[in-house]
């Protein structure tokens, strides 16, 4: 038998290699640390992006399966595979990861808000171990190492907010990893009693996928599962640790942490408690689904309120994250290929906004929304930019989150018509808020606080210019970034992330083609409530 | 057909996108492309609406956009039939005289190919809008053409009310949007389809019951009503006009503003099944179309008074679908809007030349600007219903249809408003274009060609497609065409009633026989309710300032100090926890045999005691 080529497994090996290669890299050498983490970002996208295109979604079930024995005493064994979900969420990682590396790049610059910290080779390789563990999950079908990855993943977000990241950043990076490991607390006892209580000797998930746990069992242990990868998730009341954790973080770290790491909660939830606790499953949906309304309206009537840019913009996580679970707890087709959808798409969504927060911030110096003002005539691209943003993230057609929300919403329906009904309200309110926002920040007159020393600027030209001369200076109003539109070095990674925002909504097969099937696979083995 | 159906909707996309990513930099070529673009589009409809009147019938095209959910397949199509096709005319002919006209009310604009390039996109997305053959692909065309109104409001967006303007409009029928949602939601949960047609015939097959269908249709008529501002969702629409003149032209008098109309229209046998929903239109209708009028009658913006006259000539629409005149409602919808375009653009040729909106800054343009004054009192007649304009004939047919349905006090509404809609209009003619010249700044002159032309083809057609109201019943419903009346004494009271109000307004305002300021003076508690516009804006603004915010201060407040605050009552507590037992670990020995020795006494009492 010929060996396949071990895709899953090359791309691991693509971004821990090169999380070990920074390692050796002398530290004053950015540019090369930069290329490094730049190319093997690249190549984990690449090589998602060829199993994309390999994946056969026509047959069911997971593929690219790799197997390894690794402590055969203990049942424990190295296996991958990828079904459809998986594949999605790696896609989404792919596509983030090199972003954010391009992003963190742009940040490490002279002056630049990562600059001033320094340290870009720890940052890196730190931002790609981490990113390892989140596609180590994705693709694991071995609960020891799916367990093994997920910490991989959370852990080293302590130090990238703590060193990196700005504000009260000890306090939100100690408070979001407590509060993640009391969720990995959690699943471990949820992993542990599926091992013991199976009495097969093996985390192997197709094993206990097969293995039919008693209806007590589930009932126990199916909350405790939901409310450790809930918590990850942004699971209300457990979510006070995301938007702390969010605005302290830096760019990049918000783009994978929104973006892919919130994505693990739910896929864990998708992947263990609903696949190997499906009477569980059923009979607390009904219960948790009421959480997940809590989640997306409170979530947005909170982001309502927020005068920091980057706490509106994880409040909106916190109430999209409720419409991933939503469509989780409805239990049926439409509404979890909606789930998967909403995943891939407020990933690609969120990472944009905090790549823009970024930017902004790189601008202007500040986060409070009533500071900034008039900000399109400056840079019409971010503006743009943070338009379309906007637009998925408030379900407009034409965009990714349309059709995430739409199919939640039509399954959420059939199972939980009033619960379904008030998560339309949370459309309306998101538009409110988000459209405050952009408002705020990109339209009306430029704000006097970029207006120095009484002289009005009049024209966009005029006041780049006159900024250009003050970099360096140290006045209170001096910029040490050039206001002005984005860079190419910002613009490239936007694009990519609104062209993938505008492609999914315009042409959504394109990911539920391979959804679907694993969707239709998962809701068999429930049985189906809804 | 199909072939061309699908034309019209590649051209203005084609426009949007080349403009966006190729000739962004020049205007010139912007301009030609988007016009070009829907010139084609135009000539389309056309051969489309000529093929269908020689060969009436209904085409459908359907294609899936994604089937890959098993059991819930999502479709896009067309469906090309009498209804849609007249409405394709009416979008792509406005458009592209608008665009025309742009070329000289937009010129040295900063945001110019800007303007084009959304100009498209409207276009492109509102054509989808009237082509869908199902509702979802409705709604997603109804939210994109929101987007473009957005986007077009806000055009000049450093303007702090022009972006306000803008973000209230978004909202505020994203409101009435949410029950269209639910509406689509509920109707495929229900029928397991979005198509218009297939819905139609589970209808008539009498799959539903009528109270889901009074549901879905009052939902949808949420979306309507939001879209078409009719009370409550009226507000947004005389805020939109901070948008460019020519973009309340195209958009909010003649075409958007017109979709919940035509969505009302589209799935007109819901409302006819249901019943009670065709009463609720048609009370709301009255009374926007009431209300509305009273409100323009004091507005001193001349763009405002358009637009609450659009509010109102919208109502009356509704009305008209409400009392059972599907052909008289959806006709006003066609004549309205070629006069409503008429007089914004007309409008706007006065705006171009005064650079003020207050009419009250304006007078005796007569002389000035001639083609101007003639085609806008041309639209204003023709708004006022009198004989032989095209108004006369689609506003007469909803009153005579009110009156025949037995809904007389809907009739008397309408009746009243017409008379409302001849006095304002009157009003507005004699300050600006007769009354003695007010010089605030600026040279008046006659606006150049590109504007004008427009102006005199579209008096052409408000002027004369009440020749056309005949054969478009029998075109429109095909052979369920008849069963509506017709009549004399009615059209001869309205006429009467606008003539009185005419010479009202004529006595008040240009030969001041009675002072304007002493009728508000003596009537100061009405006048100040309408000034106010009955206060609905600051209901509202009570609602979200007071109400909205509050509740979301609540939940901030109760996130950070209960949720938040319980967590890090766990931790304080952890700590304290630490604190206290530490005092315990002070590693001297002395202590430790204190505690030993304090033990050892204690565990003596205590059996001491329990013995």
């Amino acid at each position: 038998m010929i060996m396949e080529f071990p895709y899953l497994s090359a791309i691991l090996a693509s971004s821990l290699l090169g999380g070990l290669a920074i390692m050796l890299i002398p530290d004053h050498k950015h540019s090369l640390i930069k290329l490094v983490a730049g190319i093997s970002s690249f190549i984990s996208l690449a090589l998602s992006l060829v199993v994309f295109y390999l994946f056969d979604a026509s047959k069911p079930g997971f593929q690219f399966l790799e197997k390894l024995p690794w402590l055969p005493s203990l049942g424990i064994s190295y296996q991958l595979g990828i079904d459809g979900i998986g594949l999605a969420m790696l896609l989404l990682t792919g596509i983030v990861i090199f972003t954010g590396v391009l992003i963190s790049a742009h940040e490490f610059k002279e002056g630049g808000l990562l600059g001033r910290v320094g340290r870009p080779r720890e940052f890196f390789a730190m931002l790609l171990i981490l990113v390892t563990g989140v596609f180590g999950v994705f693709v694991s079908l071995d609960l020891f190492f799916l367990f093994l990855f997920y910490e991989i993943a959370v852990l080293p977000m302590y130090l990238l907010i703590g060193i990196w990241g700005t504000g009260k950043k000890e306090y939100s990076a100690m408070k979001l990893t407590l509060y993640l490991m009391l969720g990995s607390a959690f699943i471990l006892l949820g992993i542990l009693a599926l091992y013991f209580t199976s009495g097969l000797g093996t985390f192997d998930w197709f094993a206990l996928s097969n293995y039919s746990f008693s209806e007590r069992f589930q009932t126990i242990f199916f909350p405790i599962v939901f409310v450790g990868f809930g918590i990850l998730a942004g699971l209300w009341p457990f979510h006070t640790w995301s938007p702390d954790g969010h605005a302290s973080a830096p760019s990049a770290v918000s783009m994978l942490h929104a973006g892919v790491l919130m994505k693990l909660g739910a896929f864990g939830i998708i992947r263990v408690a609903l696949a190997l606790m499906p009477y569980g499953a059923k009979f607390w949906a009904p219960y948790f689904a009421v959480l997940t309304i809590v989640n997306i309206v409170y979530g947005a009537l909170v982001a309502m309120n927020q005068k920091d840019l980057k706490y509106v913009i994880a409040y909106s996580s916190v109430s999209h994250m409720g419409i991933v679970l939503l469509g989780i707890t409805s239990l049926n087709v439409i509404s979890l290929d909606g789930a998967v959808f909403q995943m891939f798409a407020h990933g690609v969504m969120t990472a944009l906004f905090f790549a823009l927060v970024g930017a902004v911030y790189g601008r202007t110096h500040t986060r409070v929304i009533a500071d900034m003002g008039g900000l399109a005539k400056l840079s019409p691209f971010l503006a743009v930019a943070f338009a379309i943003g906007g637009l998925a993230s408030l379900g407009l057609p034409g965009t990714s989150g349309f059709v995430a929300e739409f199919l939640v919403l039509v399954g959420a329906f059939r199972a939980y018509p009033l619960l379904a009904v008030g998560a339309a309200t949370g459309v309306v309110i998101t538009a409110i808020y988000v459209l405050r926002v952009l408002q705020k920040i990109f339209f009306g007159e430029l704000n006097a606080h970029y207006v120095t020393e009484g002289s009005q600027a009049q024209t966009a030209d005029e006041f780049s210019a006159r900024h250009l001369q003050k970099v360096g200076s140290s006045g209170h109003h001096g910029f040490p970034v050039a206001m002005g539109d984005a860079t190419t070095a910002e613009k490239i990674p936007m694009a990519i992330l609104i062209l993938v925002i505008i492609t999914m909504g315009v042409w959504p097969s394109l990911l539920l083609r391979v959804v679907n099937p694993a969707v239709i696979e998962l809701v068999g083995r429930i049985g189906g409530l809804f | 057909m199909l072939r061309l159906a699908e034309l019209i909707l590649i051209f203005p996309i084609v426009s949007f996108l080349a403009i966006t990513f190729l000739t962004r930099k020049s205007e010139k070529l912007s301009s030609a492309v988007s016009i070009s673009a829907i010139f084609l589009s135009l000539v389309s409809s056309l051969l489309i609406f000529f093929s269908l009147s020689q060969a009436p019938g209904s085409f459908e095209f359907k294609m899936p956009w994604f089937a890959t959910i098993s059991g819930f397949s999502v479709e896009l199509g067309f469906l090309v039939n009498p209804l849609s096709s007249v409405m394709l005319l009416v979008v792509t002919g406005v458009s592209f005289l608008v665009q025309v006209y742009s070329l000289g009310y937009m010129k040295g604009d900063e945001g110019y190919t800007k303007y084009y390039s959304f100009i498209s996109l409207f276009s492109f997305s509102m054509l989808g809008l009237v082509l869908a053959n199902n509702l979802l692909q409705m709604y997603i065309f109804w939210e994109l053409v929101g987007l473009c109104s957005y986007l077009l409001i806000g055009h000049w967006y450093s303007k702090p009310s022009a972006a306000n303007a803008a973000k209230k409009a978004f909202i505020v029928t994203r409101f009435g949007d949410f029950g269209f949602l639910v509406a689509i939601i509920l109707i495929s949960f229900k029928t397991g389809t979005f198509n218009f047609l297939q819905i139609e015939q589970l209808i008539k097959a009498g799959a539903l019951s009528q109270q889901l269908v009074t549901v879905v249709a009052l939902l949808l008529f949420a979306g309507a009503a939001g879209k078409s501002a009719q009370f409550p969702l009226h507000i947004w629409l005389p805020d939109a006009m901070e948008g460019p003149t020519p973009v309340s032209a195209l958009i909010h008098a003649a075409t958007m503003v017109a979709a919940g109309v035509y969505l009302v229209a589209r799935t007109y046998y819901l409302f006819v099944f249901s019943g009670t929903a065709l009463e609720v239109i048609a009370v709301i209708g009255a009374f926007t179309a009431f209300f509305a009028g009273s409100i323009a009658l004091v507005q001193n913006d001349i763009k405002r008074v358009l637009a609450y006259s659009t509010v109102s000539q919208l109502g009356y629409m509704m009305l008209g679908l409400g009392v059972g005149g599907f052909t008289a409602g959806y006709f006003h919808l066609i004549t309205h809007a070629s006069f409503k375009a008429l007089l914004f653009l007309g409008a706007g040729s006065v705006i171009h030349a005064m650079h003020t909106n207050d009419i009250w800054e304006m007078g005796g343009l007569f002389k000035k600007m001639k083609v101007t004054a003639l085609t806008f009192l041309v639209g204003s007649l023709a708004l006022s219903g009198l004989f032989p304009t095209s108004g006369f004939f689609s506003k007469d047919a909803i009153l005579i249809q009110a009156y025949h349905s037995g809904h007389t006090a809907l009739f008397v509404m309408g009746l009243l408003t017409a008379a409302f809609t001849a006095f304002y209009m009157a009003r507005v003619f004699f300050v600006v274009f007769l009354s003695k010249e007010r010089s605030a700044g600026g040279h008046p002159h006659e606006s150049p060609a590109v504007m004008t032309v427009p102006l005199v083809i579209l008096a052409l057609f408000a002027l004369g497609l009440g020749y056309y109201t005949g054969p478009f019943g029998s075109f429109v419903l095909g052979s369920e065409a008849g069963g509506e009346h017709h009549g004399l004494l009615i059209p001869l009271v309205s006429n009467a009633l606008a003539l009185l109000s005419m010479l009202a307004a004529w006595a008040i305002y240009h030969k001041e026989l009675i002072s304007s300021d002493a009728l508000a003076a003596r009537f100061s508690w009405p006048y100040k309710i309408l000034k106010n516009k009955y206060y609905v804006d600051e209901f509202y603004a009570f609602c979200v300032n007071r109400i909205l915010f509050n509740v979301s201060r609540l939940a901030n407040w109760f996130d950070r100090n209960i949720v938040d605050g319980s967590v890090d009552g766990v931790f304080r507590l952890t700590r304290f926890t630490a604190v206290v037992l530490r005092g315990l670990q002070t590693g001297l020995v002395q202590n430790y045999a204190l505690g030993i020795v304090g033990g050892m006494v204690a565990v003596w009492i205590l059996l001491r005691i329990l013995r």
